[in-house]
């Protein structure tokens, strides 16, 4: 392949912006990096989600996720004033290929959830793991360590948003990372760094600079399923209470 | 998708605890109940019991050994699992489980089996020739005192063992009902009930499989059925059986008057996936009809071989529907979504690590255990061996 000077010109700092995001791939430690300065979660603002699937996507490549499972995934909510407490909820595959046209003249809302993860600061899976292979950060990610986990599944029975799966191949749990990763090395999770309209933010609620602040204060938020009292920090604006 | 009714979250169209994970609640029940029945003699003296009392602790013994086998088959990845006793993770109620089996089994069953059989063993290891020899004199731990003095010591420790075993089937079963009830995410585990009624119905077929299996055993060696023993077993069968049936029952009048959010989910799941384990063969089957006929023998007037043909029909049911229990609580509990939306499927493999043959060899295999068990340790009085106690 002939590459152009003109051409290389415009390659190489598109390469070196690129770059950090090949390195972030790797998972050595992050020297600058201090676990007690961050306590992280997300703001998932339903009012600006179209159900794309970009961040379904990304997720599944960043983190090669195999078919049929998922880390993150969006439901497409159909609520009629008739059966508020019963709506019509689906997810083709996750939503990653978004979601078929609305048919003309149907009744009703229809609306976006993105789900992951809950980040949960009392989770419950992290209590019923038996060794402990699931655990909390310092600085507030729900991990697990797939060299420790027997793959026993109890974590994905505690689990009351359906976050966790077996990994058909590795045999131990899976669930989002929070982009670990990522995260560890200052930039963003895959699934918001893909959101095409901010409807997912990462949110460091440790950092007094972070617009999570300013939005709490002027936005009513809500958490998935709050009677679980398990201290999840997906935080979601505009959700309606027909949503589990 | 395929086996799919409404809405479920993706992750959960799969069940991740498999048939494998009926057997091990189903397993250590018999455990605990074929203990406890074994208890009926030595702690409350009901004399009544005592051709089976030994026959009880064998066969509890057989299933101890083969209840963990499921959960090995079942693990991702079954060689770590030693970390659970390494380093265990103190919230877990599933982190117990190691050191639960190993108090039960080494603490109180073996210890106690070999406290009542030291006797034999030692006049065993003595009268044996070859291989079964050496295995006696392994056996016998290195003490071959068997004076009266020595027996009656014996005797006042397994007093003191099976005192302390009560407690330790309920925990080791009750614990197992906790893993369940314990989950606040699922609400058709999570109740406080749960334990209490795991254990109940963990006796009830405990003791239906042994009764079961001294009708059969005395019947193989050709030998006389001691009816009064089976009648007493199945009368403590049947009061038990009384407690358990009310318990589950008030555990579902109170869903059912409570009718929370899960409810409309779960009584739709009652009524189409679950209609035929639940209600046709645990209610109906492997419930109500051994109680009216359990009931029956304790007020009607019964010929002997009518009453055999009774227990052995009951005792079958019990442990059909105690399965089916089983089966719908840990199977029935992954069907509906956690959004109470929707419904999956549950497709058992065959011929797989966690299939319907692995579930079977892992039902037999206790019964081999046992086998082995009773060639090592006859329960029964053998002639030899009175005529060797004779020439004591």
């Amino acid at each position: 392949m002939n590459i152009s000077r003109r051409q290389l010109l415009i390659l190489l700092p598109a390469a070196a912006v690129a770059w950090k995001y090949v390195e972030a791939g790797t998972p050595e430690a992050s020297p600058n990096y201090e676990m007690s300065e961050h306590w992280w979660g997300m703001l998932i603002d339903i009012t600006k989600c179209i159900g794309c699937g970009n961040c379904v996507r990304a997720c599944q490549k960043e983190n090669d996720i195999p078919d049929g499972y998922f880390r993150t995934w969006v439901e497409r909510y159909h609520r009629t004033d008739y059966h508020l407490e019963n709506p019509e909820v689906i997810s083709p595959d996750g939503g990653k290929e978004g979601f078929p046209s609305v048919p003309e003249g149907t009744q009703g809302d229809y609306f976006f959830v993105p789900k992951m993860c809950n980040h949960c600061s009392d989770s419950p899976c992290t209590q019923v793991c038996p060794v402990g292979a699931t655990f909390i950060s310092p600085d507030g990610v729900v991990l697990i360590d797939p060299k420790y986990c027997l793959g026993c599944a109890y974590c994905v029975q505690a689990c009351p948003y359906g976050c966790r799966y077996i990994h058909p191949e590795k045999k131990v749990a899976d669930k989002c990372t929070l982009c670990y990763h990522r995260i560890t090395k200052g930039l963003t999770t895959a699934c918001c760094e893909a959101c095409p309209t901010g409807a997912r933010q990462l949110a460091d609620l440790k950092n007094p600079n972070d617009p999570i602040h300013a939005f709490l204060k002027t936005h009513t938020v809500q958490v998935l399923k709050p009677q679980m009292a398990t201290g999840a920090k997906a935080f979601y604006n505009g959700l309606d209470g027909s949503v589990r | 998708m395929s086996g799919v009714e409404g809405y479920m979250y993706p992750n959960e169209v799969t069940l991740y605890w498999s048939v494998l994970i009926v057997l091990y609640p189903y397993i250590t029940g018999l455990v605990a109940g074929a203990f406890i029945l074994a208890s009926l003699e030595r702690v409350f003296r009901v004399d009544a019991v005592k051709p089976i009392y030994r026959l009880a602790l064998l066969t509890a013994l057989a299933f101890l050994l083969d209840a963990p086998l499921p959960l090995q088959f079942h693990l991702g990845h079954p060689e770590r699992s030693y970390e659970m006793y390494f380093t265990p993770h103190a919230t877990s109620a599933m982190a117990m489980f190691g050191y639960v089996y190993m108090w039960y089994l080494m603490a109180v069953l073996v210890f106690e089996i070999w406290l009542d059989y030291r006797r034999e063993i030692v006049l065993l290891s003595q009268q044996s020739k070859g291989l079964m020899r050496v295995i006696y004199k392994i056996m016998t731990l290195g003490s071959n005192n068997i004076s009266e003095r020595s027996l009656r010591i014996d005797e006042k420790v397994g007093w003191i063992v099976t005192l302390i075993g009560i407690p330790s089937a309920f925990l080791l079963h009750g614990y197992v009902g906790f893993i369940f009830g314990s989950l606040k995410s699922n609400p058709w585990w999570s109740s406080p009930l749960m334990p209490v009624v795991f254990i109940f119905s963990a006796m009830v077929s405990g003791i239906a499989a042994v009764m079961l299996i001294y009708m059969a055993v005395t019947k193989l060696r050709h030998q006389k059925i001691d009816m009064r023993c089976v009648d007493a077993v199945a009368m403590y069968m049947f009061y038990i059986f009384i407690i358990d049936f009310s318990l589950e029952m008030l555990d579902l009048v109170h869903r059912i008057y409570e009718a929370d959010e899960s409810f409309r989910s779960l009584d739709f799941m009652v009524h189409t996936k679950l209609y035929f384990s639940q209600i046709v063969l645990q209610i109906f089957i492997g419930t109500l009809v051994p109680l009216i006929l359990l009931f029956l023998t304790q007020v009607g007037q019964f010929g002997e071989i009518a009453r055999k043909r009774i227990y052995v029909l009951c005792g079958s049911l019990i442990l059909i529907g105690v399965f089916a229990m089983r089966w719908n609580v840990v199977i029935g509990g992954q069907l509906f979504s956690k959004s109470f939306l929707g419904y999956t499927t549950y497709k058992m493999a065959l011929v797989t690590r966690e299939g319907l043959l692995a579930a079977i060899g892992l039902t037999i295999l206790p019964l081999f255990f046992l086998w082995v068990l009773l060639k090592l340790l006859p329960p029964w009085p053998k002639k030899e061996m009175q005529e060797a106690a004779a020439g004591d």
